[in-house]
C-alpha cells in the first residue's frame, strides 16, 4: 500500500518573477537577464541572438512558418521560433522568404535555427538564476 | 551578403560560444574560460573537419 507522504517544498520554488523572466528572455533575447540586473550578460545575449539572426536574414536564409509538413520543416519551426519578437518581426516584414540558389542561404538558416535555440537556452538561464538555482 | 565558409563558421563559432559560456558557468571567468575552450572546439573541429575532407579527396 502506497504511503501518503507529506509534499515537501521544492529547493527552488517557482515565483512569479520567474516565469515572466522566462517568458520574457524568450520574447526579448537577453531581456531576462536584464531584469535581474545581470546587464553584461543581457547585453552579450542580446548581441549574439540578434546578431546570428540578423545575419542569417542577410545571407537570405529561410524562416519557417507554421508547417504541419515534413518533420525537418516542423523542427525549423520550432527552433526559428524561439528568437521570440525578431521571428514575429521577420514574419510580419516578410522576410527569410529563403534562396535556394545562393549556397550560403543555407548557412543562413541554420544561423536563424540556431538564435532561436540559443534564445530558448538563455532564457531557461534566467530562470535558473530566478528561482536561485544559479547564480 | 556574401560570407565565406570559414568566415561564417568563425561567425557561429564566436556567438555560439558566447552563449555557451555564460548560460553553462556561474562566475565571469568559468564563463570566460569555457566560451574560449567552446569557441577553440568549434574551430577545431573545422580545420580538423576540412583536413579529413581534403584527405578523403585526394
Amino acid at each position: 500500500m502506497a504511503e501518503n507522504k507529506p509534499a515537501t517544498p521544492s529547493a527552488y520554488p517557482i515565483t512569479t518573477q520567474s516565469i515572466i523572466v522566462l517568458i520574457l528572455g524568450w520574447l526579448v533575447p537577453g531581456a531576462g537577464h536584464l531584469m535581474l540586473k545581470k546587464w553584461w550578460r543581457g547585453l552579450l545575449l542580446l548581441i549574439s541572438v540578434l546578431a546570428m539572426f540578423a545575419l542569417g536574414i542577410g545571407m537570405q536564409g529561410k524562416v519557417y512558418s507554421p508547417n504541419t509538413g515534413d518533420i525537418l520543416d516542423m523542427l525549423g519551426f520550432v527552433g526559428d521560433v524561439g528568437s521570440g519578437i525578431l521571428y514575429f518581426a521577420a514574419q510580419i516584414m516578410d522576410l527569410g522568404r529563403g534562396a535556394i540558389h545562393i549556397a550560403v542561404a543555407d548557412y543562413g538558416t541554420k544561423f536563424i535555427i540556431v538564435a532561436g535555440l540559443l534564445n530558448i537556452m538563455a532564457a531557461i538561464d534566467a530562470h535558473h538564476i530566478a528561482i536561485g538555482k544559479k547564480a | 551578403m556574401q560570407l565565406s565558409h570559414f568566415s561564417a563558421a568563425l561567425v557561429f563559432s564566436l556567438f555560439a560560444s558566447i552563449v555557451f559560456g555564460i548560460t553553462q558557468k556561474n562566475d565571469a571567468r568559468s564563463m570566460l574560460r569555457y566560451g574560449a575552450y567552446c569557441f577553440a572546439l568549434f574551430v577545431g573541429g573545422v580545420v580538423v573537419g576540412g583536413w579529413f575532407l581534403w584527405v578523403l579527396k585526394h
